[in-house]
């Protein structure tokens, strides 16, 4: 599937099979296809390169970008799922269990989106129950007892937001999370892969390190969300996800992630081998290093990072103790 | 025709005496309102507050010593929508209501007892949580650390505040860290849900204290009301996200009414006993 702002590509791409379709073999022919080649990557670099906020949130909800299934597949060499809160049942929209990356075993959390619409009926197009963030906080201190490092993939529009899910404690679900996370005795190591979409996105996010790959976004609520109160017109979503400030890149800036995971060209959709090398080398090197962290400074180390995060007047950052 | 003008006239002579009840419609005079608290008579609707006048209620006579005070909002985003730059709204909500940020911190003395409070105000754009807000329950909560004290928190909030972005959200995982330190320590952390506790306030300092408490009839709940409706296609119960809800779901200890809040607090406060 090709987005909207890549028509011009679309057009030289169609050209491009054109001449390859042609059954002449001659040698003009296939220098013009390289051109076209050469052509249509530097276009697609350049174009990904400066892709506006809203392009950016088009490509991190690509249908085709990869979602935990595939990671799991293509990232880590064992996943033993584990199923369930041990309260209320087993929420499809965040999964988790043990899983081995190189010769590292982890707990692995994450949202779990779809790639067809039936499979992301089933899993609530990665959108959280409270049993699923109750399941997290589960495996999460399973992980403290074991030592394992915690890895979490975060791509979710959002908590569900349903009677069901108000019903059973969300905004409970997701501060107990937050709460417990904060003083977790094992590295935490956050990937934002696809949609951060807001609480349902923290409520497994507060990591020692939080990464994002370069055309995620994560973001405090969705831009059509935040056009249809500031603006009221949904349509504004464009204006209302530059103001944001979503991106990878912005966010860097601002302090709130540490570091960008970049994909392949046009965008991880286009290239999920690459991408997975890419995520693997990174989450490996991240947790060689955590590893060598004592529990009491793991806890310290997440403390101050979210300790420092905020920006207001009259008062530098007070010195947290 | 004079006789008319004359009685409309009077009409608009008459000086305001009445309150119309925002639930029950009920008028009830302005004075016997007030009276009461702002909580009507007939319905114990329980009114919004502002941060001071539910001060005046729990804070023992001149024992109030405000923290952090100076800390206001910066625009870390230079977010503008609208209705313009959200500097410019900042500037004009703190000079309307003569207050900083949508909290207030400090501590004082509730029947000779020595607590840290800290109380939301929703006409701070409707209480939102900014980074300023965060770090002034931040701060409060490592006073309350450090000088052994008990932490109570009233709220009021919409949730979120969308001006400041992704940082407006990093303040769920700030505050909550402050309170996980105090569960470390085996300091009391009480929070008091007041109308509204919703959103990214309901999800993070609010819904985890050792005790949760609510006003009567107080409007709690993470998602909105019509984003709901909107998803699940079906109308919601007439008391869903209400105090009484909550509480009948597990996740409120009790619903105190505001005249007695003050008592309340000080009476669970003394099932614990500082080591």
């Amino acid at each position: 599937m090709d987005l909207e702002f890549e028509k011009s590509l679309v057009e030289l791409e169609q050209q491009m099979s054109e001449l390859e379709g042609g059954s002449d073999n001659n040698q003009q022919l296939n220098s013009q296809v390289t051109q076209l080649k050469r052509k249509i990557n530097s276009m697609r670099k350049k174009l990904y390169a400066d892709l506006t906020p809203w392009q950016t949130v088009q490509v991190a909800r690509h249908p085709e970008r990869p979602v935990l299934r595939d990671y799991i597949e293509g990232v880590f060499s064992e996943f033993i799922e584990l199923h369930g809160d041990r309260a209320f049942g087993d929420d499809k929209g965040i999964i988790g269990g043990f899983a081995s990356i190189g010769r590292q075993r982890v707990m692995l959390i994450g949202h779990q989106k779809g790639k067809t619409t039936e499979e992301n009926i089933a899993c609530n197009f990665g959108m959280g129950n409270p049993d699923g963030y109750r399941k997290a906080l589960r495996l999460m201190k399973l992980a403290e007892k074991y030592n394992l490092p915690v890895v979490s993939f975060i791509d979710t529009p959002g908590a569900y937001p349903g009677l069901e899910a108000e019903a059973r404690g969300q905004a409970e679900a997701i501060a107990r999370n937050l709460t417990e996370m904060a003083r977790l005795e094992v590295p935490v190591v956050v990937l934002v892969t696809g949609e951060g979409g807001s609480g349902g996105a923290l409520g497994i996010g507060v990591g020692n390190v939080v990464l994002m790959l370069s055309h995620a976004v994560y973001s405090v609520i969705s831009p059509e969300g935040c056009a249809s109160i500031l603006w009221r017109d949904g349509s504004k979503a464009p204006e209302a996800a530059a103001a944001l400030k979503i991106t990878a890149d912005a966010l860097l800036e601002l302090g709130v992630i540490d570091g960008i995971i970049e994909e392949p060209v046009g965008g991880a959709h286009r290239d999920h081998a690459a991408t997975f090398d890419a995520v693997k080398t990174e989450i490996s090197q991240q947790l060689a290093r955590l590893k060598k962290m004592s529990a009491r400074r793991l806890v310290e180390q997440r403390f101050k990072k979210f300790a420092m995060l905020g920006k207001f007047d009259n008062r530098k950052y007070a010195v947290h103790r | 025709m004079g006789w008319f003008t004359r009685k409309k006239a009077a009409v608009e002579e008459k000086p305001d005496l009445w309150t119309v009840c925002p639930a029950c419609k009920a008028h009830v005079y302005k004075e016997e309102w007030q009276a009461a608290l702002k909580v009507c008579p007939q319905c114990n609707y329980h009114e919004r507050l502002a941060c001071t006048e539910r001060l005046a209620l729990l804070a023992d006579e001149d024992s109030f010593m405000e923290f952090d005070a100076d800390i206001r909002p910066a625009d870390p985003l230079k977010f503008s929508d609208a209705k313009g730059p959200y500097a410019d709204k900042a500037q004009q909500t703190v000079e309307k209501l003569k207050l900083n940020e949508s909290i207030l911190t400090g501590g004082c003395k509730m029947n000779g007892r020595s607590v840290v409070l800290g109380i939301m105000d929703f006409r701070f754009l409707g209480g939102s949580l900014a980074s300023g807000t965060g770090e002034k329950i931040f701060l409060a909560a490592d006073y309350a650390l450090r000088h052994k004290l008990p932490f109570i928190i009233f709220s009021a909030s919409g949730g979120a505040r969308m001006h400041e972005g992704i940082l407006s959200l990093m303040q769920m995982a700030k505050t909550c860290a402050a309170i996980a330190r105090l569960n470390e320590d085996g300091i009391p952390y009480i929070s008091v849900m007041t109308d509204p506790t919703t959103g990214g306030v309901s999800a993070s300092f609010a819904m985890v204290g050792d005790i949760n408490i609510a006003e009567p009839k107080a409007l709690i709940g993470f998602a909105g009301r019509r984003v709901i409706e909107q998803t699940i296609k079906q109308k919601l119960p007439d008391d869903f996200q209400t105090a009484e809800y909550l509480q009948e779901h597990g996740f409120v200890d009790h619903i105190v009414n505001r005249a007695e809040m003050k008592d309340f607090l000080c009476r669970v406060l003394r099932y614990w006993k500082e080591n």
